[in-house]
C-alpha cells in the first residue's frame, strides 16, 4: 500500500503554496511514497518514556538591550530593501490583491 | 615555499603578506587568474568579486605599509558559500527565487571575515538552499569535482570545496546542515569543520533547518582550518543559539597535535559506520588511518552506537520539517523573485506560482515532505518520533563520550560518483550523509580529513573525527597528528595528486 496518494501530494502542494504541474504531481508521488516509507523506520525505536528534542542545546529567551543600531547591524535601510523588492510603491512593498473578487 | 602563490596554505600566504615577501594584490590576482583558467571547467563559483577583493587586497597592503598589526590571515583569500549574505553582492542560496537579489545586510560570518580583512574572492556554488550532497542541485548547473569533471564534488558546498582542490582558493567557507561541509571535503581531499552547534553565527546564514545548521571553515590543511575556524567563530548577540563562551582554542590544539603527539589519546570506533553499503577502497583507507592512531600511541576501542541506525530517517523529517517553515519566508513580497503579477492573480496564486518557478525540485520535495510529517494526524508519528529518536542519538553519543575523547568513521560511505548517478533518486543520494547526520541531530562538532585514495578509483577518502560539545579542539588536534603522520608516509601532500585541470 502506498503510504503517500497522489491526492494527498497535490493537497501538500495547496498547503506549500507551490502550483506543481501534472506531470510534477506524478513524479513527486512516487518519490515521496519511497521517502515517506524509509523515513517511517522512526516508530521502530521504543520511545515510551523518551522526551523529544526540538534542539540541541538548552534555550531559554535571549534579550538584548533596546538601543537603537545604525544600517546594516542589522537595522535595514529602507531604501536598500525596497530596491531589492518585486515590486515598490510610495516607499512600501506593492503585493497584488489579497482579498477575493466577491 | 612554492613560488606558485595558488599552491601555498593560508598559513604561508598570510606570513608571506605580513613579512613583505609578496603584496596582498598579488596573491589576491594570482587566485583571481586562476579561476578565470580553471572555473569555467569546474564551476565552484556563482559570482566573482574581482574589484571587492582586488579592493580588500589594496586595504592590507595600505595597513602594512602604514606598519599596522595584520591578523593572522589577512590578505588571504576566501571563497564564501553563496548562502551567507553579503551587502551590495549577489546571493543566490544557488536558486533562482533569489536570483539578482542584493542583500542589505552581511552576514555576521562576512562580518567577521572583512574585519579580520580576509579577502573575498566570490560566492560559492552549492545545492539549492544547501539541500543535497552533490551540487547538482543548483539552480546554476553543478561544480564539477577537480579529481575526476565527470564525478560529483559532494554537497551542498560542492563549491567551496572545489575551490580549494582546484586551487582557486585556499580557504573557503561552508554550512553543514546534515553533512555539507564535511562530505564535500571527503570526496575532494580537503579538510572542512562542522563546528559545535551554536559555535559559529547562523545571523545571515540564510535557514534551512535552523536546529541543524552551522557554519563552518573548509581548507586544505587542519592548520588553515583552525586559523578560520577562530576568525569566523565566536559569541553573536545577533543570533540567539550563539555561544555565550569562549571558543575553543583550534589554533593551538592544532599545533599541539603535530608537537605533542596524541599518546593516550582515547579513540572509539562507531560500529554501526560499517558493513553494507561502504566501498572498500574507503573501509581499507580509514582502517589503515586507525591502525596509524594507534601506532601514534591512541588507545582505540569499539564504540556501540545502535540509535545512529535511525539518524538519516530522523533527519529527513526533521530537516524537511523545519525547512518547510523556513521556506515560506520565500512568498514573492518583500524580496526575490515575482510570478503571475498580472492584476488577476490573488497574493497567494502570486506566491504559489512564484515558488513553483523558482525552486528546484529537492527543495519541493523536502518542503512538501516536511508539510507532511507537520500534519496533524501525523506529527506524533513522524516529527514527534523523529524527535525523540533525536534524544536517543544524543544519549549514544553521551555514553560514548563518556569512554573515549573522540570518536572516528568514513566520512562518507563511498567516493565521488558520477554526475547524474543519483541526482533522481532521492534515497540513494540521501545515503551520502549516512555518517555526518547524527552530529548535526546531537549538536556536537566534526571534521573530515583526507586519508588517502580509494585503491579502486584513485579517488579521495575522507576520515571523520567527532567530539563532544564545545570541545572542538580535540578534533584540530587528533586531525593534525594523523595529517602530520601521513604527509610523512604519502611524502607529499595528498592534493599533489590532483589531475591538471
Amino acid at each position: 500500500m502506498s503510504a503517500i496518494t497522489r491526492e494527498e501530494v497535490a493537497h501538500l502542494a495547496r498547503l506549500s503554496r507551490l502550483a506543481l504541474g501534472e506531470a510534477e504531481l506524478d513524479h513527486f508521488a512516487e518519490q515521496l511514497d519511497a521517502i515517506v516509507g524509509a523515513v517511517a523506520r522512526v516508530s521502530e525505536l521504543p520511545t515510551d518514556d523518551v522526551p523529544p528534542t526540538s534542539h540541541a542545546q538548552p534555550l531559554t529567551n535571549v534579550f538584548r538591550a533596546d538601543v537603537v543600531r545604525p544600517a546594516g547591524t542589522p537595522v535595514l535601510e529602507r531604501a536598500e530593501v525596497l530596491a531589492q523588492a518585486p515590486a515598490a510603491e510610495d516607499d512600501r512593498f506593492r503585493v497584488p490583491r489579497i482579498l477575493g473578487e466577491d | 615555499m612554492t613560488t606558485d602563490l595558488t599552491r601555498r596554505t593560508a598559513a604561508e600566504l598570510a606570513s608571506s603578506i605580513a613579512s613583505g615577501e609578496v603584496s596582498a594584490v598579488e596573491v589576491t590576482q594570482a587566485h583571481l587568474d586562476r579561476i578565470a583558467k580553471v572555473d569555467e571547467k569546474v564551476h565552484a563559483f556563482l559570482h566573482v568579486d574581482a574589484e571587492g577583493a582586488l579592493g580588500a587586497a589594496r586595504a592590507v597592503d595600505a595597513k602594512r605599509a602604514k606598519g599596522e598589526r595584520l591578523g593572522p590571515l589577512a590578505g588571504v583569500p576566501l571563497a564564501l558559500k553563496d548562502l551567507f549574505t553579503t551587502r551590495g553582492l549577489p546571493t543566490t542560496c544557488g536558486s533562482k527565487i533569489l536570483e539578482g537579489w542584493l542583500p542589505p545586510y552581511d552576514a555576521t560570518v562576512t562580518r567577521r571575515l572583512r574585519e579580520a580583512d580576509v579577502v573575498i574572492l566570490g560566492k560559492s556554488n552549492m545545492d539549492e538552499f544547501a539541500m543535497g550532497s552533490s551540487t547538482e542541485n543548483s539552480a546554476y548547473g553543478p561544480t564539477r569535482n577537480p579529481w575526476d569533471l565527470e564525478r560529483i564534488p559532494g554537497g551542498s558546498g560542492g563549491g567551496s570545496a572545489a575551490a580549494l582542490a582546484s586551487y582557486e582558493s585556499p580557504l573557503a567557507i561552508g554550512t553543514d546542515t546534515g553533512g555539507s561541509i564535511r562530505q564535500p571535503g571527503a570526496v575532494t581531499g580537503t579538510v572542512g569543520v562542522k563546528p559545535t552547534y551554536g559555535g559559529v553565527s547562523r545571523y545571515g546564514m540564510v535557514a534551512f533547518s535552523s536546529s541543524l545548521d552551522q557554519g563552518g571553515p573548509c581548507a586544505r590543511t587542519v592548520l588553515d582550518a583552525a586559523l578560520l575556524h577562530e576568525v569566523i567563530a565566536g559569541h553573536d548577540p545577533l543570533d540567539s543559539t550563539s555561544i555565550d563562551a569562549p571558543v575553543p582554542g583550534v589554533v593551538e590544539a592544532a599545533r599541539a597535535g603535530v608537537r605533542d603527539g596524541i599518546k593516550g589519546l582515547r579513540v572509539g570506533v562507531v560500529k554501526q559506520f560499517a558493513g553494507e553499503g561502504y566501498q572498500a577502497g574507503v573501509m581499507q583507507r580509514f582502517e589503515e588511518s586507525v591502525a596509524l592512531l594507534r601506532e601514534l600511541g591512541a588507545e582505540v576501542v569499539e564504540v556501540d552506537c545502535p540509535s545512529f541506525d535511525y539518524a538519516l530517517p530522523a533527519y529527513y523529517l526533521i530537516a524537511p520539517s523545519e525547512c518547510s517553515s523556513n521556506l515560506a519566508r520565500f512568498d514573492a513580497m518583500r524580496y526575490g523573485l515575482r510570478a503571475g503579477d498580472d492584476g488577476n492573480h490573488s497574493a497567494e496564486e502570486v506566491t504559489a506560482l512564484t515558488r513553483e518557478a523558482g525552486f528546484g525540485p529537492e527543495v519541493k520535495r523536502r518542503i512538501m515532505l516536511g508539510t507532511y510529517a507537520l500534519s496533524s494526524g501525523y506529527y506524533d508519528a513522524y516529527y514527534g518520533q523523529a524527535q525523540k529518536v533525536r534524544t536517543l542519538i544524543t544519549r549514544d553519543f553521551d555514553a560514548a563520550f563518556g569512554r573515549v575523547d573522540v570518536m572516528v568513521s568514513p566520512t562518507t560511505p563511498t567516493t565521488a560518483f558520477k554526475i547524474g548517478e543519483r541526482a533522481d533518486d532521492p534515497m540513494a543520494m540521501y545515503l551520502a550523509d549516512l555518517c555526518t547526520i547524527p552530529t548535526n541531530l546531537a549538536g556536537n562538532a566534526g571534521m573530515s580529513l583526507p586519508c588517502g585514495l580509494a585503491p579502486e578509483d584513485g579517488l579521495p577518502v575522507g576520515l571523520q573525527i567527532l567530539a563532544p560539545a564545545m570541545a572542538d579542539d580535540r578534533l584540530y588536534r587528533v586531525g593534525a597528528a594523523l595529517e602530520a603522520a601521513l604527509l610523512q608516509q604519502w611524502g607529499r601532500p595528498l592534493l599533489d595528486a590532483v589531475p591538471a585541470l
